[in-house]
């Protein structure tokens, strides 16, 4: 049965209102095995926040964000985009919610025998199949343009740097104009220099398109510059989530302790 | 004793979640298959890597199979005072027995471990999963295409492998005896229908289902790094191959009674 959201999503309506939270994030539980990943997570970002998860290694962070797209399905809990609870959507209708995600993968995971360009253009390739192809190459020079990476049209993968990998990364999940952007690490494993142009780029892109954006890192620098809210989770539940101001003023000791440590 | 029993429960165990992932993994792509829209671009790609790409390959083994039935046949014919029947008894020992499982093999060791490690290495780098983020079906991008190129391309390099085999048998005898290439086709083919060679040659796509399943099977569930890279690319030849030497004593019963 085709209900209203559906045939929104089809006419490439916005579906909702901004009253409507763009991710909202309810009492979320993961388990691989017996280890228990995420324990009773809730949360929320609007149109035009982002928001930063930070916590130790193996607290869950990624685990949320493959979750929140539908990648792992969670054990209980839910997790609705735009108003709609993705529990239980067919592959079809969760494809539909997809192309209005963008996800920056942690290594960026592009396709590596594809170029630089063919990356970009994959998914425009798939969900763009009425666009000419002139267009198509007009709009990877102008993602690719959009993230400092113009002139490395031909080149594979494996032939640029980890920053450069993250911006290919970047054009890519930008490529279907997403309203809601996932960012896994965007900064992990970069010189201080290259963290510092992955931030303006996001904070860049986030004003210019104002989507929802959840960003998980490690980088308490990085995400204070481009997050308006941080939440820090440990052992899968969230400790405290608020403004960098919050977290300076806690008298929680792990908050503490994380941000001396950081 | 307890170990030993706990082990053979594991055993049991693996055995059936394997069979069971492997149904699940084929519900999936049999829909994804057929359902829009249809990766033919893709598709085409495959039937290139699977199909062309393999046919030196196959070409080789079938002319290298049709030297060795060619000098064990004639050599066991003599014996007998049957040598006038050498031409049929190559035709049909290449047509029907040696081509289809030579190539089927063959093409599994190629293209069996060639989808099994892409596909794990894609799978360990997460490039699968940023096909699934990007809103696309990796079950009918990435598999349902391999499989069917399988399928498609199995029994046209059967075509070639029996060729090649008949090629260099006839050769081989022609070193020894003279014997011109359309009497040794007269003779091989006399009172031969189409139902003595063309289930033989079409029961090559079953293998190629096989070939083609397990090994996008093995590399989409791939764990582990490099190692389960390399895992992936071993269990899909050797399960692939056990699976069709299986899948061939099913078949030929099934032919012969089907087709008598």
């Amino acid at each position: 049965m085709t209900t209203a959201y559906d045939i929104a999503m089809i006419q490439g309506q916005p579906e909702g209102d901004d009253s409507v939270p763009a991710i909202a994030v309810d009492n979320l539980h993961k388990s691989f095995g017996i280890l228990k990943v995420l324990n009773g997570i809730s949360l929320s970002v609007n149109r035009g926040q982002t928001l930063a998860v930070l916590g130790r290694s193996g607290t869950g962070k990624s685990v949320l964000l493959r979750l929140i797209i539908g990648i792992e399905t969670p054990d209980s809990g839910s997790i609705c985009i735009h108003g709609q609870d993705i529990a239980g959507l067919a592959i079809d209708q969760m494809g539909r919610i997809r192309k209005r995600i963008g996800f920056l993968f942690q290594h960026a995971a592009l396709y590596d025998s594809l170029t630089i360009a063919e990356n970009v253009a994959f998914p425009l390739e798939h969900h763009r199949r009425d666009m000419p192809k002139s267009e198509r190459g007009d709009r990877v020079k102008q993602l690719l343009a959009e993230v400092g990476m113009e002139g490395d049209f031909k080149k594979l993968p494996s032939e640029i740097s980890g920053g450069m990998q993250k911006r290919v990364g970047l054009a890519r999940a930008l490529a279907l104009e997403p309203e809601i952007l996932l960012l896994d690490e965007p900064t992990a494993g970069l010189d201080p220099i290259s963290s510092g142009e992955i931030d303006d780029l996001i904070l860049k892109l986030q004003r210019e398109h104002q989507m929802a954006s959840v960003v998980v890192t490690h980088d308490l620098h990085s995400a204070r510059t481009i997050a308006d809210r941080l939440t820090l989770l440990s052992e899968g539940e969230i400790v405290i989530e608020g403004t960098f101001d919050d977290l300076q003023h806690s008298n929680i000791g792990f908050v503490n302790e994380f941000l001396k440590q950081s | 004793m307890p170990s030993a029993v706990n082990s053979a429960a594991g055993l049991f165990n693996g055995f059936f979640e394997w069979f069971g992932s492997l149904g699940i993994f084929s519900w999936n792509v049999l829909k994804a298959a057929v359902t829009p829209p249809y990766e033919w671009r893709e598709l085409i790609r495959q039937l290139d890597e699977v199909g062309s790409k393999s046919l030196p390959l196959v070409a080789m083994a079938g002319a290298a199979i049709g030297v060795v039935i060619s000098l064990e046949a004639r050599y066991s014919l003599s014996r007998f005072g049957a040598k006038s029947m050498f031409p049929a008894t190559l035709v049909y020992s290449v047509i029907q027995v040696m081509g289809p499982i030579i190539t089927g093999l063959v093409v599994c060791g190629r293209v069996g471990a060639g989808i099994g490690a892409e596909l794990a290495s894609m799978e360990v780098t997460e490039q699968i999963d940023a096909i699934e983020a990007c809103a696309i079906n990796p079950y009918r991008l990435l598999a349902a295409t391999r499989i069917l190129a399988c399928i498609l391309m199995l029994p046209l390099l059967t075509l070639g492998t029996d060729a090649c085999a008949l090629l260099t048998g006839w050769f081989a005898q022609t070193l020894v005896e003279p014997l011109s290439f359309q009497q040794f086709i007269q003779a091989g083919f006399k009172g031969a229908t189409f139902n003595s060679f063309l289930p033989q040659t079409f029961k090559t796509g079953v293998y190629g289902m096989i070939i083609g399943l397990i090994a996008c099977f093995q590399g989409m569930r791939t764990r582990g790094g490099a190692e389960g890279v390399g895992r992936a690319a071993t269990n899909s030849v050797v399960l692939g191959s056990l699976f069709v030497i299986l899948a061939d004593v099913v078949l030929v019963k099934f032919i012969l009674v089907v087709f008598p």
